[in-house]
C-alpha cells in the first residue's frame, strides 16, 4: 500500500526525527535516538534533527547534569539559559557549558556580574533557595532544584516588582526494570511591591513509563495558585516553601487517590472485572442459545424444525 | 525493523497512530511487516442496511472496502470480494450475536464485531473485536472519565476439526483513560499489551464455546495485569520519585 509513496525529502525526514526525539518518554531519549538513527539510515539528517530537538527535550524535561570540578548538579532549563549551550547555576554562580546531544556538562565558567542578580534580589533568592533545598532533600530523594530570577534581577531595593521561578526536577531511570519516571514542578513567583503580596503559580507534571512486554505510560498534570505576604527574605522564603510543600503534598495525595479510584471505579468505565451478572459468561449455553434462537426464528416463520446446519455444526 | 518496533514500544501509546505513520513513511519497504505487527486503535463504520456499527480491521478489509458482519456487505461495495463459506458465515453470524451479549455484560455498551475466514490448512481463523468509548460523553455509565477508550483484538486460529482441536489465541488490548478535575488536575494513563494462549479442546463443546471461554479468560487476565501490574508499576515509580510517608504524616492530624 505504500508503494506509490514518493521518497521523503530530507526536510520531511528531519521533521519526523525531531518529533520522535522531542516526544521520547522521560529518561529514554538516548534509546529512542539510537533506534531512530538505525531507522533513518542517514546520519546527516539525524545529526541536524538531534541538534535542534535535544535542547528542546532537555529543557522541557528539566534534566540535571553533573558539573565538573565538584560544583554539583546544574538544571537545564529555559530560565537559566544564557546562550544555546550555556546554563546558569544560581546556587554556585557558575555557568555550565552543556553538550545537549550527549547530555553532559563539558565545563564551567564563573558567571559574570551582569549575569547575576543585584545584592537586594540575591538576598531573597538565596534565602528561598536555602529553604527549598531543605524541602527538596526531604521530599525528593533523587531531586534537584533551583531558584532563578526571571524578571527584575537588577532591582536595587524596595519599590519595584520582580519575579522568581522555582524549579524542582526528580528523575528515576531503571531500564533493567523496564521503568522510568520523572517529576517536574515549576513555580512562578511574582513579588508585587505595590500591594506587598507574592503571587504563586505552580505547575506539577509527573510521568512514568513501564514497558516490560507492553507499553504503559502515566501522564499527569496539575496547576495551582496561591499567594502570601511580601516580607523580609527569610520570612518570605519560609512562607513560600511552606506553600510549595503543602500544594505538592496535596498533589501527591490526589495522585494516590486517582490510583485508588482506578481499580474500584474508573477502570470499570472501560471494562468490568466481572459481567453485570457477576458470574462468568455462560459460554456452555451458547449451543442451546443458538439452537433456541433458531427454533424461535423458525417458529416465527411458521416452521419448528431445527436446522440441519446447526446439527452438523455442533455435533 | 527491530529498531522500528523498539520505537513503537517506547513512544507514548497515546501517539501510536502518529508513531506508526511516521515509521511507515520512513520505511516504505517494511509497510506490510509494520502493519501486521503493530495494532492501532480501531475504526468504526455504520452498516448501510441497518445502521449498526461495525469495526474495521485488516481481517474484514479487501482493497479499500470493509465487510460488515451484520449485512455481510462490503462498504463501499466491491466486486469479486472474498466471503467466508456459507457454513463459516453461519458460525460468524452466531458469534456476532453472542459476542454482542458478552459485550453488554462486560462493557455495558461498546461496539463488537467478529470476522471469520478459512485458512490454508483446513481450519479457520476468527477475529473478535471490541471497541468501547467509556468517556462521560460516550458510553461511560458513571461519568468518571473525561476521555476513555478500550480496544480489544482477539485473533484465534482454529486447527482442522478433530476430536480435540487446537486453538491459538493472540489478544491485544489498547486503552487510554483520562480524569480531569480542579483538585487533582489531569490524570492520564495509556498503554497496550499483547498476550497469547494455546489450548487443545474437545470440538464436541462447540467452537463458539471453546473460543469464547479462551477469550474471556485471556481478556480478563489482560485487564487484570494492566490494572495490577502495569498501572501498579507506574504508581510505584511515582512513589519512588516522591515517597509519600510525609503525606501520611501531614494528613494524620486532619483525618
Amino acid at each position: 500500500m505504500a508503494e506509490e509513496e514518493t521518497e521523503l525529502s530530507d526536510e520531511q525526514k528531519k521533521g519526523i526525527a525531531k518529533w520522535f526525539i522531542i516526544n521520547a518518554p522521560a529518561g529514554e531519549i538516548q534509546y529512542v535516538a539510537k533506534d531512530l538513527k538505525s531507522v533513518l539510515k542517514d546520519d546527516d539528517v539525524y545529526n541536524e534533527a538531534a541538534a535542534v530537538a535535544f535542547p528542546i527535550y532537555n529543557k522541557s524535561h528539566l534534566i540535571s547534569l553533573k558539573m565538573p570540578g565538584g560544583y554539583g548538579d546544574v538544571l537545564v532549563t529555559s530560565y537559566g539559559e544564557l546562550q544555546d549551550n550555556e546554563y546558569l547555576d544560581p546556587k554556585t554562580a557558575q555557568v555550565a557549558i552543556v553538550d545537549h546531544v550527549k547530555q553532559v556538562c563539558k565545563g564551567v565558567r564563573p558567571a559574570t556580574d551582569e549575569e547575576l542578580p543585584s545584592p537586594y534580589i540575591e538576598e531573597y533568592r538565596y534565602a528561598l533557595e536555602a529553604e527549598l533545598l531543605k524541602y527538596a532533600a526531604e521530599a525528593y530523594p533523587k531531586g534537584s532544584c533551583s531558584v532563578y530570577c526571571t524578571n527584575g534581577k537588577d532591582v536595587e531595593g524596595p519599590g519595584s516588582d520582580f519575579e522568581f521561578v522555582v524549579v524542582i526536577s526528580a528523575a528515576r531511570n531503571s531500564p533493567h526494570n523496564f521503568c522510568n519516571g520523572s517529576w517536574r514542578t515549576i513555580w512562578n513567583i511574582v513579588f508585587r511591591d505595590d500591594i506587598q503580596i507574592l503571587e504563586l503559580k505552580g505547575k506539577c507534571q509527573v510521568g512514568a513509563h513501564y514497558f516490560e512486554e507492553g507499553n504503559v505510560q502515566l501522564d499527569a498534570k496539575r496547576d495551582c495558585r496561591d499567594s502570601t505576604m511580601f516580607q523580609g527574605p527569610d520570612e518570605t522564603a519560609t512562607a513560600v516553601v511552606y506553600l510549595i510543600r503543602r500544594h505538592e503534598n496535596e498533589y501527591m495525595a490526589s495522585l494516590e487517590g486517582s490510583y485508588l479510584d482506578l481499580s474500584d471505579n474508573t477502570f470499570k468505565e472501560l471494562r468490568r472485572k466481572l459481567p453485570v451478572t457477576r458470574t462468568l459468561f455462560p459460554w456452555h449455553n451458547t449451543m442451546q442459545f443458538s439452537l433456541k434462537r433458531e427454533i424461535r426464528k423458525n417458529s416465527e416463520s411458521g416452521s419448528c424444525a431445527i436446522s440441519e446446519r446447526h446439527k452438523s455444526q455442533f455435533p | 525493523m527491530e529498531a522500528a518496533l523498539g520505537l513503537m514500544r517506547r513512544m507514548p501509546p497515546r501517539h501510536s497512530e502518529t508513531t506508526l505513520s511516521a515509521l511507515l513513511s520512513l520505511l516504505p519497504g517494511h509497510s506490510s511487516d509494520l502493519l501486521s505487527q503493530v495494532d492501532l486503535p480501531l475504526q468504526v463504520l455504520s452498516d448501510v442496511d441497518n445502521g449498526k456499527k461495525f469495526i474495521l480491521c485488516e481481517y474484514n478489509r479487501d482493497a479499500d472496502s470493509y465487510r460488515s458482519p451484520w449485512s455481510n456487505k462490503y462498504h463501499p461495495p466491491l466486486e469479486d470480494a472474498p466471503y467466508p463459506s456459507s457454513k463459516l458465515r453461519q458460525l460468524e453470524i452466531e458469534a456476532n450475536d453472542i459476542f454482542t451479549v458478552y459485550c453488554e455484560q462486560y462493557y455495558e455498551g461498546g461496539i463488537s464485531s467478529v470476522y471469520m475466514w478459512e485458512d490454508d490448512n483446513e481450519g479457520f481463523v476468527a477475529c473478535f473485536l471490541v471497541k468501547k468509548d467509556g468517556s462521560k460523553t460516550g458510553q461511560g455509565r458513571r461519568g468518571y472519565l473525561e476521555e476513555g477508550t478500550w480496544d480489544a483484538i482477539h485473533v484465534i486460529e482454529v486447527g482442522p476439526d478433530e476430536e480435540v482441536t487446537r486453538y491459538c489465541l493472540t489478544s491485544t488490548v489498547m486503552l487510554s483513560l483520562t480524569t480531569d478535575d480542579v483538585s487533582s488536575g489531569t490524570f492520564s494513563l495509556s498503554g497496550s499489551i499483547r498476550r497469547q494462549m494455546n489450548m487443545n479442546l474437545p470440538v464436541a463443546d462447540g467452537h463458539l464455546s471453546n473460543m469464547g471461554k479462551m477469550i474471556e479468560e485471556l481478556e480478563g487476565k489482560l485487564r487484570n495485569s494492566l490494572d495490577q501490574v502495569y498501572f501498579g508499576k507506574t504508581r510505584e515509580m511515582v512513589c519512588t520519585l516522591r515517597p509519600s510517608n510525609e503525606v501520611v504524616q501531614m494528613r494524620l492530624p486532619t483525618s
